[in-house]
């Protein structure tokens, strides 16, 4: 029964590695999230990470969520967002029980417009929202809200028509490009965004939009250098939605985190969450922050290393070597390090730092248990109080409790 | 491949280092080829948990 | 300098069309931050956010007017001077960490032999715990083991010797801290030059005293292997030292072979000193603590009672007449008399305090062999057993690098913080008249053990002077002129503290013998 049950699993965990691969994501629409995202209803906020009310929610996503309530009207002012969220009437759900991620806070409402991702080897969608640098952490100052409202009114509705009369964008090619340009497209899609914005160049050019949208989209593409972290993000959740279900894989499908609590979710296992206390993250600080301010990890962006990218390819990107220490040698090591804990490598996705070889790909969580190596993941870091924009970035590993808990879960379900 | 003690003595150290980089620092000072590996101790898991993982993996 | 308050400063220094990423500025800001006098600091691009925000924290507008978003400030706050020598010297903070670049890490044993197919030994220095483990993996892949770690089991370590005996590979250890394997060093090792004499030891300090004696008498060393503190025990059976006899009397560049250990087991001291009889080149063996040793008959084995009479035998095996090279400088029998002089009636004792437990252990037997006894927390039989805390009514040579010192704590060969302490506490100790060092040098060992030591040793003798006694301090310095300590510099900096520099713990332990043998001598002569 032993020997069987292990020949499941790794027949089971082929699959999903085969599925991690022939994953396909293209853009097909940008589109409002209430008009897409499946049971999105109006009076409902879907955030990152796994389940969390109100009273439990970290201040940064506290801020965040009060942030957005005052984009949709649904208060005039900061106290009315907190009262009203505080008094139970607006719901609460992960983006990851919507097919959709958020960065940091990943507030998504019904106005909220997003990116479509269709995984085409597969037909699933996914869904992720605009990357910004200030109400996804907390702020909800009248600046950061003006940058939601220009990218649901301008940016957002031009690149819709844009994307629209190109038929689709594929993003696995600029992804395999940027992955050789130095990103790791978690925290430096710089390249991918560059490729993007050239992508999207002429189909808005063609789109016959107003002269000063079409200058100030452009302008927007251009100059936001963490743009395709929202195209990664909802790439990868496309990815990895495809390998969900499969009966016997001891793959991990998201990795997601609300400031409260780091969650994960497995193959075989489902839509449930295995949970564990939110880490802190090691890092480099903005000026004028500092460790005393930091809030815990936080965001859906994390769905980006459970596809291989990210922290997995850390070695790639000598452009962000800093925040693991300084040196390309120790990078490359957390690169190889992860080739520990996963099932297969990316045929597709190639490093040259490490001799073009594939990115590790399809986290097992029983390896993870068995080596007590923890997936290395690198993020933005948030504010620990409401209010504030970004204060820096790191890396972080998740509790090793989530992945103890998830292989418990799965032996007792198979009668191990 | 075995390299025995008389290759050791032949070629000189050509090493693999584990534990204390020091050791692994002062070799490459001295023109020594040798490569550290990053050691980690071995996850401890309680015994149910190993226990458990054995009908797994 | 001006005073506290009116000394800080906030200023931003800009750079034309420079660009770095903002990771990498982070990264400065973060250095900046740590250095002394600087108490914020911030390196962004000049992007209108950017420059906001400087102004919101405070900084110079002005300075910040004519900046774009294409150039670098560096905006810092903090003493003066700090913040000038930062700004004048701006170039040198933005460069990268170049140092840390190197390419030798891999993050699995598959991984780093797959880069280095020809590997033939790997260094072992993970807890005891996991060692045995490492070791055998090291084992399976066809590589000889230098395992430093200790608290292997003796069961593991036979397990692991049959294993290599079998496939012609060797162990090294466990509690092995230093081997010289073709020129190169492993471990704790000393910089020595290559030569005819190939080494077997049991113990990383004799092996190194020996070798470092070798080379400061002009000639060298073939190979130096360690072979673990237990090998010759009846446990083990000498696997290791056999072997590697074995493969010395094979070596062409080896042209006489010496064997440095504690006394073997019962079983296995025959088996030892048949091998070397049998031996087809010139062979010494110096058994440290044994009271005597036989050898079998018409063996032309020859035995040493210490590592230094084991280093001239060897030498004199290659040919070497004239060992003055290796005699002392310095007149010890005049210093011996004028040392002496200046103690007072209650200093009798000499206080040992040693980072090499083969130092330690030579040192009792030298005291041993002029009808001395001593206490000793790693006392040889008929020596006393001393723990820390013990008042110390008689001669004590303390191992400092033992156990009870070393569990949780950094040797004394990398740290000195528990050895300064035992030397301040030495010239409190009024019945001290020879305080007894230790100096090691060389790859893996403190980066300046002598200057370490220096204060603590000038303080230990300040406190004599005040009970008008005076505090004899001799220190034996295990180390060569190619060591990266500079030998010389070390030598130099023990005699300015006030000691006696000798190059052999033997020498050293001798002198302090002399020196309360002369107090003895006068006190009996009042």
């Amino acid at each position: 029964m032993g020997a069987d049950l292990k020949q499941r699993i790794e027949d089971a965990n082929a699959e999903f590695l085969r599925r991690m691969n022939a994953g396909d994501p293209v853009l097909v629409d940008v589109a409002p999230a209430g008009d897409v995202i499946p049971g999105l209803r109006d009076r409902m906020i879907l955030h990152a990470g796994p389940p969390v009310e109100w009273q439990r929610m970290s201040g940064a996503q506290r801020g965040a969520c009060i942030g957005i309530a005052l984009f949709e009207g649904w208060a005039k002012d900061g106290a009315e967002a907190e009262a009203l969220l505080r008094g139970g009437e607006i719901s609460f759900e992960p983006n990851h029980h919507h097919q959709a991620v958020g960065p940091m806070a990943g507030t998504i409402t019904r106005s909220m417009w997003v990116f479509v991702v269709e995984n085409r080897a597969f037909g699933n969608r996914s869904f992720c929202r605009q990357v910004e640098g200030r109400q996804q952490f907390g702020d909800y100052g009248s600046e950061a809200l003006q940058g939601l409202v220009t990218w649901r009114d301008v940016w957002a509705p031009a690149l819709r028509k844009a994307v629209r009369s190109a038929g689709g964008v594929a993003l696995k090619p600029i992804i395999t490009k940027a992955l050789q340009m130095g990103d790791e497209l978690h925290n430096r899609p710089i390249a991918a965004s560059k490729l993007f914005a050239c992508a999207m160049a002429v189909p808005l050019v063609k789109a016959g939009l107003p002269q000063e949208q079409l200058a100030a989209t452009l302008g927007y593409l251009g100059g936001h250098d963490l743009l395709f972290l929202g195209l990664s993000m909802a790439a990868a959740k496309s990815i990895a939605d495809a390998g969900r279900a499969i009966p016997y894989s001891t793959g991990v499908t998201a990795m997601a985190r609300n400031g409260t609590e780091f969650g994960i979710q497995v193959s075989d296992l489902g839509d449930e969450w295995f949970v564990g206390p939110a880490p802190a993250i090691h890092g480099l600080f903005l000026p004028g922050f500092s460790e005393a301010d930091a809030g815990l990890d936080m965001g859906d962006s994390a769905i980006t290393e459970t596809v291989g990218w990210g922290g997995f390819v850390l070695g790639g990107a000598p452009g962000i070597l800093s925040f693991v220490g300084g040196t390309p040698d120790e990078a490359l090591n957390y690169s190889r390090q992860m080739r520990q804990i996963c099932i297969g490598q990316s045929g597709e996705y190639l490093i040259p730092a490490l001799g073009f070889e594939g990115t590790a790909v399809g986290i097992d969580v029983r390896k993870v248990v068995k080596t007590g190596i923890a997936p290395v993941i690198d993020t933005a870091m948030a504010h620990r109080e409401p209010g504030h924009p970004i204060i820096g970035a790191g890396l972080v590993r998740p509790p090793m409790e989530c992945f103890e808990k998830a292989v418990r879960r799965f032996a007792a379900k198979h009668g191990g | 491949m075995t390299a025995t003690l008389q290759a050791l003595l032949d070629t000189g150290p050509i090493a693999i280092n584990l534990g204390l980089r020091d050791f692994a620092e002062s070799l490459k000072n001295q023109g020594a080829p040798v490569i550290h590996v990053t050691w980690e101790p071995p996850a401890e898991i309680d015994a149910d948990l190993a226990s458990l993982l054995d009908t797994l993996i | 300098m001006g005073n506290g308050r009116g000394n800080a400063t906030s200023d931003v220094a800009i750079r034309k069309n420079r660009y770095y990423d903002s990771v990498f500025l982070m990264s400065v800001a973060s250095r900046l931050a740590k250095l002394p006098g600087i108490e914020d600091a911030a390196a962004v691009m000049a992007t209108a956010n950017n420059r906001k925000m400087l102004l919101d924290l405070g900084f110079d507008p002005a300075g910040l007017r004519e900046a774009t978003a294409n150039d670098l400030v560096l905006a810092l706050r903090g003493e003066r001077d700090a913040v000038r020598s930062v700004f004048d010297d701006l170039d040198s903070h933005l460069v990268r960490n170049e140092d840390a670049v190197s390419s030798i890490s891999a993050s699995s044993w598959r991984e780093a032999l797959t880069r280095q197919p020809a590997s033939n030994v790997a260094l072992v220095s993970v807890p005891g715990h996991y060692a045995s483990r490492e070791a055998d993996v090291a084992l399976d892949a066809g590589l000889n083991v230098f395992l430093f770690s200790d608290h292997v089991a003796v069961e593991d370590e036979l397990a692991l010797k049959r294993k290599a005996a079998q496939a012609g590979l060797i162990v090294m250890g466990p509690d092995c801290g230093s081997a010289i394997v073709a020129g190169i060093g492993l471990g704790f090792a000393n910089v020595v030059r290559r030569g005819p004499i190939g080494v077997v030891a049991s113990s990383g300090t004799g092996l190194q005293e020996f070798t470092c004696l070798v080379h400061r008498a002009g000639s060298g060393i073939s190979h130096a292997l360690g072979t673990g503190s237990r090998d010759l025990s009846d446990a083990i059976g000498g696997i290791s030292t056999l072997a590697a006899v074995r493969a010395l009397e094979w070596d062409q560049g080896t042209r006489a072979i010496v064997v440095l250990s504690k006394p073997p087991g019962a079983r296995t001291l025959p088996s030892l000193m048949a091998v070397l009889a049998g031996c087809s080149k010139p062979t010494v063996v110096c058994l440290l603590g044994a009271e005597a040793v036989t050898r079998p008959r018409g063996s032309s084995t020859l035995v040493a009672r210490t590592l230094d009479e084991a280093a001239a035998m060897a030498l004199r095996a290659m040919g070497a007449s004239d060992l003055s090279a290796t005699a002392a400088a310095v007149d010890v029998r005049g210093w011996v008399g004028a040392e002496a002089e200046r103690m007072n009636s209650e200093q009798k004792y000499i206080r040992g305090l040693f980072a090499g437990g083969t130092f330690c252990y030579q040192a009792q037997q030298i005291l041993r062999d002029r009808g001395m006894t001593a206490g000793s927390n790693a006392p040889l039989p008929s020596m006393h057993a001393w723990v820390e805390g013990d008042a110390c009514c008689e001669h004590t040579l303390v191992d400092m690098g033992s156990d009870e010192f070393t569990e949780g704590r950094p040797h004394p060969m990398i740290d000195a913080t528990q050895r300064r302490a035992h030397v301040l506490a030495v010239g409190e100790d009024a019945e001290a008249a020879v305080l007894l060092l230790d100096v090691i040098l060389g790859y893996g060992a403190a980066q300046d053990p002598a200057g370490d030591l220096a204060d603590a040793i000038r303080r230990a003798r300040a406190g004599a002077e005040r009970r008008g006694g005076h505090l004899a301090v001799i220190a034996s310095v295990c180390g060569t002129d190619g060591d990266p300590q500079g030998l010389e510099d070390q030598e130099t900096t023990l005699r300015d503290a006030g000691a006696l520099v000798c190059t052999s713990n033997a020498r050293a332990t001798s002198a302090a013998c002399e020196l309360v043998g002369r107090l003895s001598g006068n006190r009996e002569a009042k």
